[in-house]
């Protein structure tokens, strides 16, 4: 049946029941800033061509501007929100303290989202890990440090 | 943008009727430039359409099935795994499904700019790549109306495989040769496939390759980027003669091209470097290049002869 209006939907938030009430045509980078409030995902180009907007799917790194809220009604998402905190940092991104591997920042929590699955993906060298991280864009030029990073939490 | 209204189809049944929507990747970039006008979209990623089963002469994977899953399968042919993973970028492989990444829209610049004239996008209203940018344009099989390439590299690699595509529609199910899926603008560049309205990609169906096979994607940067051309190849060979040969061509034509004259100069010919040499000769025979794309003639022999010197 053809939903008009809002429709209701339920999250699994950074492991926490949510639910929201959207329109068909919002994506889930929006759901996510616009009414959850997570403004740590960011939009760049809001086209899937940078990155920034990369979140967690039931495990599994998407850009999060390029799917529409309603179709992960029931979904785990996991957010830059939900990796870690300031006083416990998840272990890549004190990587990517240690490693400086950010100039201004915008991309760094897509960065971040797309190196976890990556490592998660067993990248065999960091050729691989640069082919692919080739989806996050950094306007700044920090990939060799960003590279680094990922490929110190990957133990390669 | 306009608005739209979602449903989850759980049956085939229910499906039909509005625009499928899957991974999303393509329609959801063309929605928000207004090249994509869709009044009920329609989610088909809950049919049972995303395993891949294999039989004795082959392999069937669901349209919906992920790009990214569908490339680490181990049943899954080389050719395609590495056409896969040579096409956009970690997170769109995990979204985009093999059902949409066939029927994704050209990359023209004309066509994704609503200011911009475009007979396939807004029919009538003419081509603006033909006396203007065209450097991605077709080499082969355009028309007056529209010189548009197809992007895709996984259609590229199951060509050269001789794919099939299964299609559910009004009448029931039918299965069509990936030769005879895409269709040429002609004078109706608006439609790019033989698909009806409301039919539907359920699966496709891959062969057991028989030879040997590579894909050869040429992009402007390394990675992420679509090809200014691509090549596939499969050989067979006996008795140390190419017994038959598929060569294919991506992003030179509406649809996967596939260079027949090549493939004719290496039948009976023995797989070294003095047959790959006039085989890739021939590579542009037919070609008709506009002002900017022009270069792709050399390119596409040279592309052709080391896809087939690294295949052997």
């Amino acid at each position: 049946m053809h939903a008009h209006g809002r429709i209701a939907l339920t999250l699994i938030l950074n492991g926490a029941p949510c639910t929201a009430s959207v329109a068909p045509s919002d994506t889930l980078l929006d759901l996510l800033r616009d009414q959850l409030h997570l403004t740590g995902t960011k939009k760049g180009c809001d086209m899937g061509a940078c990155g920034a907007c990369t979140v967690l799917v039931d495990g599994r790194r998407i850009t999060s501007c390029l799917t529409l809220a309603l179709a992960h009604d029931g979904a785990a998402v996991t957010t830059i929100e939900g990796i870690g905190t300031p006083d416990e940092p998840h272990p890549l991104q004190a990587a990517f303290i240690r490693h400086d591997a950010l100039q201004c920042g915008y991309c760094t929590p897509g960065q971040i989202m797309s190196g976890i699955a990556v490592i998660a993906e067993n990248p065999s060298s960091r050729d691989a890990i640069r082919e692919a991280m080739s989806g996050n864009l950094c306007r700044g030029g920090a990939h060799p440090n960003i590279i680094d990073a990922i490929a110190e939490v990957a133990g390669l | 943008m306009n608005g739209f209204t979602y449903a989850r189809a759980a049956t085939l049944a229910e499906a039909i009727g509005g625009t499928f929507i899957a991974g999303g990747t393509d329609l959801l970039q063309l929605w928000k430039i207004g090249a994509a006008t869709p009044a009920a979209l329609v989610d088909i990623t809950s049919l049972p359409l995303a395993g891949i089963t294999t039989s004795a002469n082959g392999v069937l994977i669901g349209a919906v099935a992920r790009l990214a899953d569908v490339a680490r399968h181990p049943a899954v042919p080389k050719l395609v795994t590495d056409a896969i993973m040579a096409s956009a970028s970690g997170q769109i492989r995990n979204m985009a499904t093999v059902g949409g990444n066939l029927l994704q829209r050209t990359r023209c610049p004309y066509f994704r700019s609503a200011d911009l004239p475009c007979n396939k996008r807004a029919p009538n209203s003419g081509c603006g790549a033909i006396a203007g940018q065209n450097r991605a344009a077709a080499l082969f099989g355009a028309s007056l109306a529209c010189v548009a390439s197809h992007p895709s590299d996984l259609a590229v690699a199951l060509a050269a495989l001789d794919a099939e595509i299964d299609i559910h529609g009004a009448t029931g199910p039918r299965r069509l040769a990936i030769a005879d899926f895409y269709r040429l603008p002609g004078d109706a560049p608006e439609r790019d496939t033989m698909l009806a309205p409301g039919e539907l990609i359920t699966g496709i169906f891959i062969p057991t390759p028989t030879g040997r096979t590579i894909y050869l994607k040429i992009r402007d940067r390394a990675s992420f980027e679509f090809a200014v051309l691509s090549v596939a190849v499969s050989l067979t060979v006996e008795a140390g003669i190419i017994i038959r040969a598929r060569i294919v061509a991506g992003s030179v034509a509406p649809m996967p091209w596939r260079l027949h004259a090549v493939e004719a100069a290496l039948i009976g010919r023995a797989p070294d470097a003095a047959s790959f040499t006039a085989a890739a000769a021939v590579a542009a025979e037919g070609a008709q290049p506009l002002p900017h794309n022009n270069f792709k003639i050399t390119l596409l022999r040279r592309a052709v002869a080391r896809a087939l010197g690294e295949a052997a």
